[in-house]
Formats: C-alpha cells, sequence, structure tokens
C-alpha cells in the first residue's frame, strides 16, 4: 500500500520526461522505434525534437495506470505550438490551430514597451475631461456592472508580411487571433458618468511603460466598445492587458488599449504618436490615411500551406476569415491559380466582427497549381488581389491596413509554398 | 427610449428601477410592480429572465465608483494635444536639448538622430547616402509638434520612461524640431509657443474614408 501512495505520488509530482522507472523502461526495451513511426505524422519534425526517448517507450497506455487529476490542465507533451517573438510582438500559429478560437496563451502579442505585472487590487480605470461626473471604478467595481460577453478577432493593423516563398501563415499574419471577451459594454459606464453630447473623441490610456495611447470616436463607444477583464473564461493574459483592456471589435488591435488605467473625453483626437507617426498607410499622391480604423476583410487558407507537404488525392482546404465591418458572407476559393471560384463551407455560427473558419473539399490531380481564398463580407467588399491592393493606393506594396489574397503554389513534389504577390492579375 | 412588452415606448422613469441609487440594493419593489402590471395588461409571453436581465432593467446609475479629484485627474492627465491644452508652463532651449540628447536618446537614435539603431528621427534631405531608406521622420512624417511632447514625456526614454522634467522634455522637443530644419537654433519653446509650430509632414495627412462596399480602397 505503502508503495502503492509512494508511487502514485511521484507520478504525480514528476515531470512527464522522467516519469519512467528504470524497470519499466528496460521492460519496453526496443519499443521506441515503433514510437517514431508513431509520431511520424504532418508535424512529426517538430513533435520528435519535443518528445522524450522515455516518452515515446510508453506504448500501451491500458497497461499502466495513467495521471490523476491535477489542479491545472497540461498540454500533450506531443504537441508544442509556439507562438514566433520578435521584439516588439509575437505571432500566432494560425496554420496548426483548428476551429474558431485562439488558445489564449497563443493569442497574438504587440507592445511598445514590454508586459507590465499590475496587481489587479490597486488598478483602477478613470474616466474624465467631457463628462457630467469625472470617475474612478476598481476592479472589483467595474466587475459588478451589468457583464457582456462576445467572441471576436483582435488584429494588428500591421499585419503583412510577403515576398519570400517560404512563409508560414503566422509569419505572413499571424498578428491575428480571436477569444471570447467578458466585460461591462463601454457604453454602460459613458451612461454612469454622464458623457457630454459635446464630446466625440476619448484618449484610452494604458498603464504600461509606453503610456500606450490612442484616440477613439465615442460613437464607437456607444456602439460595441467593451471595457474587458476575462478572456476564455478566465482574467485576461498579463500579455492581453490584465488586468483590463479596452475592446474595440473590429477595429485595429492597437486601439483596443491594453492595461488600460483612463479615459479622458474630448471634442478633437488627441494626435498621440500611435496615430500619426505609426498606424497611418500611404495611399498614393503623397497621401498619408489616418484613423484607419476598421479592418477590411481578409481571408487565408492555413492547410495546406508551407511548410506542408501534400500527396495527391482528397484535401480539404482550410482556412479563417474575417472582417471587421460584420459578417463574413461567403469565401471562394480558387484551385487553378484565381481562373475560377468556387464558395467554401463556412463553420457556424458565423459571427459579427469574428474570425469564421471555413473548408473545401479539393481533389488534386498532383499537377503544379496555385490556391487561394477571398473573404466576401455583409457589405459587398471582396477582398482584393495584391495588384488590386497596390493600384488603389498609388503603388504601395505594404503598410498597415494591406489585406491581399494569399495563394500558395502546390508543386508536383507535393511542396507547398507561398506565392509573394499573389493574384497579380 | 425603448419598446417593453410590446407596448410601445416607454417613459424612461417607469423602466424598472431607473431612480433607483443602486441595484444592487434591495429597492426594486416598485420596479417589480411596473412589470407584473406591464405581463397583466399585455399577457405577455416573454420568459421570465428577459425581464431581470435584459438592459431596461438598468437602473440610470449603479452607486458604483467614485468620483475623482482634480488632485487625482492631475496625476495621470498627462496628454497634451494640438492645440497645447494639457502642456506643462515650462521653457527649453535647442542647445540643453543637444547635450540631453547626447545623454539619453542617441545610443538608440544614433549620433544625429539618422543612424539608428532604432527610430530615425531626423531628415536631411541632403544627405544622398541614405537614399532609398526613406524612413519615417520628425521632419517627413509628424503631423504635429505636439505628438513629440506628449510622446517623449510619456514614453522616453525606452528604458526610463517618466523620468524627463518638462523643462527637459521642452528642451528635447526644440532640439529635435531644429534637427529637422523646423525651428532655428535661438527658439527657446514654450507652452505658449509650441502649438504655434507648423509640421512640414501636416498637409500629407487625410482621414479614413473607406467604408465598407465593393470599392477597394
Amino acid at each position: 500500500m505503502e508503495k502503492d501512495k509512494e508511487e502514485i505520488q511521484h507520478y504525480a509530482t514528476t515531470p512527464v520526461r522522467t516519469r519512467t522507472t528504470m524497470k519499466r523502461r528496460a521492460w519496453l526495451g526496443g519499443a521506441a522505434t515503433a514510437a517514431v513511426v508513431l509520431v511520424q505524422t504532418a508535424f512529426g519534425k517538430r513533435m520528435q525534437a519535443a518528445v522524450t526517448h522515455a516518452e515515446k517507450s510508453i506504448q500501451d497506455t491500458t497497461k499502466k495506470l495513467g495521471t490523476p487529476p491535477g489542479v491545472l490542465g497540461t498540454r500533450s507533451p506531443f504537441e508544442v505550438p509556439r507562438k514566433k517573438p520578435s521584439d516588439t510582438s509575437s505571432r500566432t500559429p494560425l496554420q496548426d490551430l483548428y476551429g474558431m478560437i485562439t488558445p489564449s496563451d497563443l493569442h497574438f502579442e504587440r507592445n511598445h514597451g514590454g508586459v507590465p505585472q499590475i496587481d489587479p487590487e490597486r488598478h483602477e480605470l478613470m474616466i474624465h475631461g467631457m463628462v457630467e461626473k469625472p470617475m474612478i471604478f476598481t476592479m472589483a467595481e467595474l466587475k459588478r456592472f451589468p457583464s457582456v460577453s462576445r467572441i471576436c478577432f483582435v488584429e494588428c493593423s500591421g499585419n503583412f508580411r510577403g515576398g519570400n516563398e517560404t512563409l508560414t501563415p503566422q509569419e505572413i499574419c499571424g498578428l491575428t487571433s480571436q477569444s471570447e471577451w467578458t466585460g461591462v459594454m463601454l457604453s454602460t459606464l459613458f451612461r454612469e458618468v454622464g458623457v457630454k453630447s459635446t464630446a466625440s473623441w476619448f484618449l484610452a490610456e494604458g498603464a504600461d511603460a509606453a503610456v500606450m495611447t490612442r484616440s477613439v470616436l465615442v460613437s464607437k463607444g456607444w456602439e460595441d466598445a467593451m471595457i474587458v477583464y476575462a478572456q476564455n473564461g478566465e482574467a485576461i493574459r498579463p500579455e492581453q492587458g490584465y488586468p483590463l483592456r479596452l475592446l474595440l471589435p473590429g477595429w485595429e488591435g492597437n486601439t483596443s488599449v491594453k492595461w488600460l488605467r483612463r479615459l479622458e473625453l474630448s471634442d478633437q483626437p488627441f494626435m498621440t504618436r500611435e496615430e500619426t507617426s505609426k498606424y497611418t498607410e500611404s495611399i498614393g499622391d503623397g497621401k498619408v490615411r489616418q484613423f484607419s480604423f476598421v479592418m477590411d476583410a481578409r481571408s487565408i487558407i492555413t492547410f495546406p500551406a508551407y511548410p506542408a507537404h501534400v500527396e495527391k488525392g482528397w484535401i480539404e482546404i482550410r482556412g479563417l476569415a474575417w472582417s471587421g465591418r460584420g459578417k463574413i458572407q461567403a469565401v471562394e476559393v480558387s484551385t487553378d491559380a484565381g481562373k475560377t471560384w468556387a464558395p467554401a463551407r463556412l463553420q457556424d455560427p458565423v459571427l459579427d466582427k469574428a474570425h469564421t473558419p471555413f473548408r473545401y473539399i479539393w481533389q488534386w490531380n498532383g499537377e503544379e497549381t496555385e490556391i487561394m481564398s477571398r473573404a466576401i463580407d455583409e457589405t459587398g467588399y471582396i477582398q482584393p488581389t495584391f495588384r488590386q491592393l497596390s493600384d488603389a493606393r498609388g503603388g504601395s506594396k505594404g503598410g498597415y491596413h494591406f489585406n491581399p489574397i494569399t495563394a500558395w503554389r502546390v508543386k508536383r513534389t507535393g511542396e507547398v509554398l507561398l506565392q509573394p504577390e499573389a493574384g497579380r492579375k | 427610449m425603448r419598446s417593453l412588452f410590446g407596448l410601445g415606448t416607454v417613459p424612461a422613469p417607469l423602466i424598472a428601477g431607473r431612480n433607483r441609487p443602486t441595484i444592487f440594493q434591495a429597492g426594486g419593489r416598485r420596479a417589480l410592480y411596473v412589470v407584473v402590471l406591464a405581463f397583466a395588461l399585455t399577457s405577455c409571453f416573454f420568459r421570465n429572465n428577459e425581464v431581470t436581465t435584459g438592459e431596461s432593467a438598468w437602473p440610470a446609475t449603479s452607486g458604483l465608483g467614485r468620483v475623482a479629484t482634480a488632485a487625482e485627474i492631475a496625476t495621470l492627465d498627462i496628454d497634451v494635444r494640438p492645440d497645447g491644452q494639457g502642456l506643462p508652463p515650462g521653457s527649453g532651449t535647442v542647445r540643453e536639448g543637444q547635450l540631453l540628447y547626447q545623454q539619453k536618446c542617441a545610443r538608440c537614435h544614433g549620433r544625429t538622430g539618422v543612424e539608428g539603431p532604432y527610430s530615425a528621427l531626423v531628415s536631411i534631405p541632403s544627405d544622398t547616402t541614405r537614399k532609398g531608406k526613406q524612413e519615417k521622420t520628425v521632419g517627413n512624417y509628424w503631423p504635429y509638434a505636439s505628438t513629440l511632447y506628449d510622446y517623449i514625456r510619456r514614453a522616453m526614454p525606452y528604458d526610463s520612461s517618466g523620468s524627463l522634467t518638462p523643462e527637459q522634455v521642452y528642451s528635447l522637443t526644440a532640439f529635435l524640431l531644429h534637427a529637422n530644419d523646423i525651428i532655428d537654433s535661438t527658439t527657446v519653446l514654450t507652452n505658449q509657443n509650441l502649438p504655434q509650430v507648423v509640421m512640414p509632414a501636416r498637409e500629407m495627412f487625410v482621414t479614413d474614408d473607406r467604408k465598407g462596399g465593393p470599392e477597394i480602397r
């Protein structure tokens, strides 16, 4: 009995990688080879890198007691999705995910002064400026207001990379993620403080080292803006703004100010650094577009996509589509380099301003071709080709709010490569 | 004003609890009568939870939060608008700014503001060696001088943000405006004249005119 207890204790507290006893490992002996075959899937290369010899040896799970219930769930050691960080951001591995929700720890990150560590007991939200009654709310108070949950995407407007055929969906546009957010409608707080009818803009300010600020239209505040404290059923992750962030559905991610501490109502925009020198884009004739808040419709095929290899025969083409202007109405897929298009199946429910997974069954005959998708939203906007977008913006080849069709070249070898500057026609 | 129970528009005072101090105090009895009356009048089929959780059940004020004092607001309210609102009293010089720049900024932005490694701040149109880089700088891309003051004050230096005095921020702003050939070397920058500075990039900026629909913009 004592020994059993000890063994269970050992099992519960020892990291998976070192769990197997000497005796058991010896008994399993030459099973390691079979384990390698077992994990040789599409993502085999990475799995093998992450799985130890001992883990591969655990073969017959019906003959070994499993892990007892724990206090926190874990990811299988066979699954190693990773964000891709740079100095200032970290990208969601779109090609490794399923369905419409981004796991919170894989939500993309963008910060301008690092992730602050904030004690929620000391964090407050101040609302002042053109209001009847300037007020301060504690976190506990904000959580007592009538709450609302909604699912929507958050996308950085600087979410386009191209020019190289060995880019993954994560590298091309991994600065978009989707969560269920919970909080209080900003309109509820606007009523609480009595926003004056002459107020047309408000400043949102974060408590990070950049003291991030953006000017937002008051109309968005009345429409669907939220002050959120929860993400996918738990408190917001620090990287996403713990303990409090602004959420502006459909608008460029930078405006959904994280670590939110202050809102100031005004009758004019504040012209902060981010909305003048940064999140603005060239549109030709020497003009620069400012306050481009809404994210236009976009889609991307996430499978098959670089670095996947495919085989001749039936392939389910999978991807994501989204629009900051409303619901996705349709996604069309082309498997002949943009000559013909056919509708993909959309995953229900199709939500307002939300990532909408799409699927399309394709029988590949083994000949080289290009596959691509285009999103159509409920306003009738059709995701443009690179050329259409560039032409509309005076030859611009990227920058903020750049949402062209992404095409993948499927080679006879089964290799899938990004077709740079897709859909040039 | 919203339609309740098919009765058409209901005046605000009739909406449940509107005049109560807080939704969390036990004061909903009168509100309940209104709701019951509405049910009786319309013999309606609404599920009960629509009555108790609908937005119409919310009071005008929750009683949550506290009034922010002027001192509390002043502590956080550091933003500066293009019209100068928010600028603290004070002044700074190009000469002082140049010294500060070398001490606190050159490490990241380069000795003269063009070398990097991080954001170039200065445009020198005559410098042909940098042709093709076309970096966005204060001189060629920033539409308002107020933004410079606001941003340096809140976020710079990168590893010690919020450490500069108002005078230091005025001086750094003056130095960068001068380096970009926007003000002359003798200008003393103050809360009075900073909003008057006209930036070369101002005329480039247009407000978003995309509206959805088929047009690609």
